[in-house]
């Protein structure tokens, strides 16, 4: 175990970029899930304030 | 159902927007159990490297992050063309979904790949070839983020963005070559070689689970961030209100 | 033509301009988007004189001289066709051995390349220790040679 934590002396270069990734993995799933989340809020808060059957369809 | 009507179907938004939902599980359990196979693989099972010691398993990120930032480009100004041509708003959205993950992992490429030269080269940076277009392909996605939140109207940001994304993509194959065509010091390319790839199956298997498992998280995180896109892109349509208030 | 074929050779078009233009600028600085120079080329005179610039080549099987109780250290780069000796001063990368490529950034001084900064390049091949090893044994056996 102590052998493969020190990565045949590579420990400060091989466990920060595996760190690193673990940051990226964490980030782009928070990321994501939050701009889904915020587009449904704003989705949600828009119709709200717009009476329902009015025609704004952004479609064209 | 026909070939067309299946498409008509899938591009209309409410049906884009329920089948992305659905996929999402189909491609982020096989995105963890893959990256997990791949890393433990690369980090436990692999033999070290006869020259490079136990620096080399970086490579179990940094190809797997590359790839992936390559690819992202491509979908990206595939679909940023479609878009354009057919003024598919689906395909903006599924292009805007895909900056931030291409430009966060072509960050991780960058990084792991200094985090590995460091050691072995004797260098974080140099000007090479491959690591300048490297890093010309980081702003590039910055660039194409940057341009679409300076406009207002979306459909402007989708069109601008759009062509900057297809301008860029001349980058993509100079940044495959780079290592082909000039003197770098960067090596050539391990896996995609003639000859086949230059590595063990012991240590190229985990490589290869690896990368298969950045792209399902891709995908998965396009799936997420794409239903947000059409949400934004959709205005007053029914499906919206029956959505907004099912939940 | 319909507006969508309209924008189809617009986007034929950027694309086909970019990659003209951009195909262009990379065969006017072919010369340097290379990352170094080898010995050959130095040999010949196609590296800039007076200025630095970078060599990359071959350390030459037993070159390498360290002097005693300094950093300094002394190697002979080489493309098989031509040699440069190299000077050095300071910390070398841990795949700085005989026998590997190496690139050296400096200046050429009366013949000698005094290097300022010196990096190891490794290519795209991996070997476990055991496999490399016994492919040494398998050449050294085929030569009638020990290493």
């Amino acid at each position: 175990m102590e052998a493969f934590l020190h990565m045949g002396g590579y420990a400060r270069f091989v466990w920060p970029a595996y760190g690193l990734a673990v940051v990226i993995f964490g980030w782009n799933i928070w990321a994501a899930r939050k701009l889904e989340r915020e587009a449904l809020e704003r989705a949600r808060r828009r119709l709200a304030t717009t009476r329902p059957g009015e025609s704004g369809d952004a479609a064209r | 159902m026909g070939t067309w009507t299946w498409f008509h179907k899938l591009a209309s938004p409410p049906h884009f927007y329920r089948i992305a939902g659905k996929m999402i599980p189909w491609y982020a359990i096989p995105a963890a159990l893959l990256i997990a196979t791949g890393l433990y693989g690369g980090l436990v099972l692999a033999p070290p490297d006869y020259q490079q010691g136990d620096a080399y398993r970086i490579i179990y990120l940094h190809v797997p992050s590359a790839w992936l930032g390559l690819l992202c480009y491509t979908t990206m100004a595939t679909a940023a063309a479609v878009g354009l041509i057919w003024r598919i708003k689906l395909a903006h959205a599924l292009a805007a979904a895909t900056a931030p993950i291409g430009a966060s992992f072509t960050l991780l490429a960058l990084a792991t790949g200094s985090l590995w030269g460091r050691p072995m080269w004797g260098t974080w940076w140099t000007w090479d070839a491959r690591l300048t277009s490297e890093l010309i392909l980081l702003f590039l996605y910055f660039g194409y983020m940057a341009l679409r939140s300076a406009f207002d109207d979306l459909t402007r940001a989708d069109r601008a963005s759009a062509v900057l994304a297809l301008v860029g993509v001349v980058n993509v194959p100079i940044v495959h070559y780079s290592v082909t065509w000039w003197n770098s010091l960067h090596q050539g390319s391990t896996v995609i070689r003639s000859g086949g790839p230059a590595m063990p199956p012991s240590m190229l298997v985990p490589l290869l689970l690896s990368a298969l498992g950045f792209t399902f998280l891709y995908a998965a995180l396009a799936c997420v961030r794409v239903r947000g896109e059409v949400l934004i892109r959709e205005r007053n349509a029914s499906w919206l209100q029956e959505l907004a208030s099912g939940r | 033509m319909t507006p969508r074929r309209k924008r189809l050779l617009t986007v034929v078009a950027i694309l086909a301009g970019v990659g003209l233009a951009t195909a262009v600028a990379i065969k006017a600085f072919d010369n340097n988007l290379s990352y170094f120079y080898d010995p050959s080329q130095v040999a010949s005179g196609q590296a800039p004189a007076g200025k630095s610039f970078r060599v990359g080549g071959m350390v030459t099987q037993g070159s390498v001289a360290r002097t005693p109780g300094s950093l300094e250290v002394h190697f002979v780069l080489t493309d098989f066709a031509h040699t440069v000796p190299v000077s050095y001063t300071g910390l070398l990368p841990d795949l700085f051995r005989e026998g590997q490529g190496i690139i050296a950034h400096g200046r050429l001084e009366n013949g000698v390349f005094v290097a300022d900064e010196v990096l190891a390049k490794h290519d795209e091949k991996y070997t476990p220790p055991e496999v490399a090893k016994a492919m040494k044994n398998k050449q050294a056996a085929a030569t009638g040679t020990k290493s």
